[in-house]
């Protein structure tokens, strides 16, 4: 283990692991955030604190660390780094000293990220940034645009890396038809990445401008127009849910299909329906953020259908899922477990975002908790759920070693009731009118009950998760030897020795053409 | 299927009815059994108990299947692969075409209940109070048609329909009434409105709804719904307070003796 040729590295798979070291550090991090909030929440008036401000910080450290340092970098960069190549026979990226590029420009972000507890005034703003408040708070406005700038360049440079890989490296026999799931999700992510992130750039960029160079992009007494930047935002952000859910639900499917030995359910329903089916529609509801913002009524009706009808690829790729468990033979190994949970906390997630694509309900519980708890259960719990499913599910090939099933399963069930509590919890007191992004709820004393449950909850998450990277941590150092296919699988991954030498394959792959990464020999 | 058909026979003729409902920008030509919903908060309830149904059907037969297959399909001795049939051409096609057609069908009729609803909320009676409010960190400052100003309580009579014509002096605000089920931001440089329906006297708490500083937490007021005969009575002492405080004040600063006293009574 020599650390500067890990940090030098040009191999897909240390560049991959260097990408989960640093987004997992992201998610303890953001998750400690989480708990100073749920602790400062469990009584009414000050707890932890009695500045206001800490609040916030944390708050806005919490959501933007998660999206921006946890869950994009763990699913496109440590998932697609290590796998991608792989799984399509190839020996690196196309790039690999771009690929070097970008897991260096992610940390630079992530340390500007963490550099909020160390300045003198962090940035408050949210993640989403909105002025007029980003442009004339006191906080540090600069390193929020910073932070998303460098995080966005990374992830575009990525991109590129991946769309001319799986386009020009795929290993003789290795068709469009035959690539793995989790490919073409990753493949539609870094598309919509490619389109939309210049957006969110432009926007952050004029806001810094705006606060420190004195134009008047969104200052309406000075001719600009404050709508503006939501719509910039959004246009990149709610693109940016598929840029994570594409990469977890295909992780999804890759642990359900090697767990259940099952050939998946209608594989171009899948393609061409699920993935083709967001990739088209992913820019076009993004007006369902700003259904109450005072946004033209006629924007808002024709992204109501837009909306509603993100159902129908969201659905066909829940069929398939369910439809690849349809006379198989599943085995409850610890990634599966997660697998099946992130299958049951998308349904709730998917099905409490109904309402909220109409803009007559939104009008309702918009910027309540009952949104926080929909979109922790659609995107953020179901993602990282899905985010520990693959890890445990390639852990045998990253590392040669196996994990602690009972370790596992049971870091699984923790989380799967801790987070159940927090989240059902939110939504429950969120339609009964708790608003979000409140340091304290002291006109809305009945709610604090609730409150200490959420907290409890927490802390119960907590745990679950601790248990789960610990169980890592140690099968890595003193795990037994997995063997280089465990779980009995035909994906082209597993047919290497474990872990991969560099290059990948000691003698390059033969696929043949009966082979298909789910044809499970019987 | 056969709900979904009927779903999709029902839905269509709605959202022919609401196209030109919305273009022409009246309520009046919906479906009868809508057509009575005319406060926004009442139709909130309606529709929310309808789709948070709708979601427990479609969830609960999602999560059965699911729980049937794990169970079913577990690997025991005789079954170590998988072995789900291949489809044919045919039936792959099928399994697009048949939940597309079902989903689809959904979306339609839960989009034209909610256009309906949404009209509602944007289609402000005649007969209605029109109140300006100005939001600042962090207060909400309501301005009445005679010129009555009040902070953080709007007061309003019973059966008076009330419409909020909302601007913003400083960051995003959203005024949040829960128990109105409405909310909207407002900004500055834009004019935004929101409008509900207050039927009984009591009073609701309004709230921020939107981040907009360190104290957003802390933004609250109250709606204040009085009878018609003491809001009537609230507002002619108000507008007689108004009238008192904007009297030419000329005699009384032109009164020698007091100016002097003042005076005096600073040097001293």
């Amino acid at each position: 283990m020599n650390l500067k040729e890990w940090i030098f590295t040009t191999d897909h798979k240390r560049v991959g692991v260097l990408y989960l070291i640093g987004s997992i550090a992201a998610f303890a991090v953001a998750g400690i955030m989480a708990l100073l909030m749920r602790a400062e929440l469990s009584t009414i008036g000050p707890t932890i604190t009695s500045n206001p401000t800490n609040y916030n910080v944390w708050l806005y450290t919490h959501g933007a660390v998660m999206i921006l340092g946890f869950q994009i970098p763990a699913l496109t960069g440590f998932f697609a780094n290590y796998c991608i190549p792989l799984m399509i026979g190839a020996k690196d990226v196309a790039f690999p000293r771009v690929n070097a590029l970008s897991v260096w420009l992610f940390y630079v972000g992530v340390i500007l990220a963490l550099m909020t507890f160390f300045i003198p005034d962090p940035p408050d703003v949210m993640w989403t940034g909105y002025p007029p408040y980003s442009t004339i708070t006191t906080g540090n406005t600069a390193m929020y645009s910073f932070t998303v700038l460098i995080l966005g360049f990374a992830s575009i440079i990525g991109g590129v890396n991946f769309l001319t890989t799986v386009a020009y490296m795929r290993a003789p026999g290795v068709t469009l038809s035959k690539l793995n799931i989790f490919v073409w999700c990753t493949l539609g992510a870094f598309v919509l990445q490619l389109i939309f992130v210049p957006v969110l750039g432009t926007a952050v960029t004029l806001i810094s401008m705006d606060k420190y160079l004195g134009t008047n992009f969104f200052d309406p007494t000075r001719g600009g127009d404050v709508l503006t930047y939501q719509n910039l935002f959004w246009f990149y952000s709610h693109p940016a849910v598929y840029v994570i859910f594409l990469p977890f639900i295909g992780v999804v499917f890759e642990v359900i299909a090697a767990h259940a030995k099952n050939m998946v359910f209608n594989y171009k329903m899948i393609i061409y329906g699920g993935v083709g089916g967001i990739v088209l529609l992913s820019g076009e509801v993004w007006v369902h953020h700003l259904y109450v913002s005072g946004m033209a009524d006629w924007l808002r009706i024709g992204q109501m259908v837009t909306t509603l009808m993100i159902s129908i690829p969201v659905g066909l790729m829940m069929i398939g899922l369910i439809g690849t468990l349809y006379k198989s033979s599943i085995s409850f190994t610890t990634p599966m477990m997660y697998a099946l949970g992130v299958v049951f906390l998308f349904l709730i997630g998917g099905l409490t975002g109904i309402p909220l694509a109409l803009p007559s309900l939104t009008i309702g519980v918009s910027d309540t908790y009952y949104v926080v708890g929909h979109f922790h259960y659609v995107m953020a719990v179901a993602g990282t759920f899905a985010i520990f499913a693959g890890v445990y599910h390639w852990f045998p090939k990253v590392t040669g070693k196996m994990y602690n099933e009972f370790w596992g399963k049971l870091g699984f069930w923790i989380t799967f009731v801790g987070s159940n509590i927090v989240f059902w919890t939110m939504m429950d007191i969120g339609v009964k009118g708790m608003p979000r992004r409140y340091y304290d709820y002291a006109h809305f004393p009945q709610f604090e009950h609730a409150h200490q449950v959420m907290t409890v909850g927490a802390l119960i998450l907590a745990v679950g998760f601790t248990i789960a990277i610990l169980n890592w941590i140690i099968g890595a150092i003193k795990g037994p030897a997995a063997g280089d296919n465990p779980w009995g699988s035909p994906s082209l991954e597993w047919s290497t020795v474990s872990p991969p030498p560099h290059g990948n394959w000691p003698t390059p792959p033969s696929v043949s053409a009966e082979w298909h990464p789910y044809g499970f020999l019987k | 299927m056969r709900k979904s058909l009927k779903r999709l026979i029902m839905g269509l003729p709605t959202l022919a009815t609401a196209v030109p409902t919305w273009a022409s920008d009246t309520v009046a030509a919906v479906t009868p059994s809508i057509a009575k919903i005319k406060d926004p908060a009442v139709g909130w309830d309606h529709l929310w108990h309808e789709v948070i149904v709708d979601i427990w059907i479609i969830g609960i037969a999602f999560a059965l299947v699911t729980a049937y297959f794990v169970w079913a399909y577990r690997r025991r001795p005789g079954n170590e692969v998988g072995a789900s049939p291949k489809l044919s051409p045919a039936s792959a096609v099928g399994w697009v075409v048949l939940p597309v057609f079902i989903f689809l069908s959904i979306d339609l009729y839960t989009a034209a209940n909610g256009w309906v609803l949404w009209n509602t909320y944007r289609d402000v009676p005649a007969n209605r109070l029109e109140v300006k409010l100005e939001s600042g960190m962090y207060s909400w400052d309501y301005t009445y048609p005679n010129g009555v100003r009040t902070q953080n309580e709007l007061i309003v009579p019973a059966g008076t329909p009330v419409m909020l014509r909302m601007t913003s002096r400083d960051t995003l605000h959203s005024h949040y009434i829960p128990d109105f089920r409405v909310k909207e931001d407002s900004m500055p440089g834009r004019v935004t409105y929101l409008w509900f329906n207050p039927t009984k006297p009591g009073e609701h708490i309004v709230t921020c709804a939107e981040y907009c500083g360190v104290m957003h937490g802390y933004m609250a007021g109250r709606v204040i719904v009085k009878a018609p005969e003491e809001y009537a009575a609230w507002m002619k002492q108000e507008e007689t307070l108004l009238a008192a405080a904007s009297a030419p004040e000329a005699p009384v600063v032109s009164a020698a003796k007091p100016a002097k006293t003042t005076v005096k009574s600073k040097k001293s």
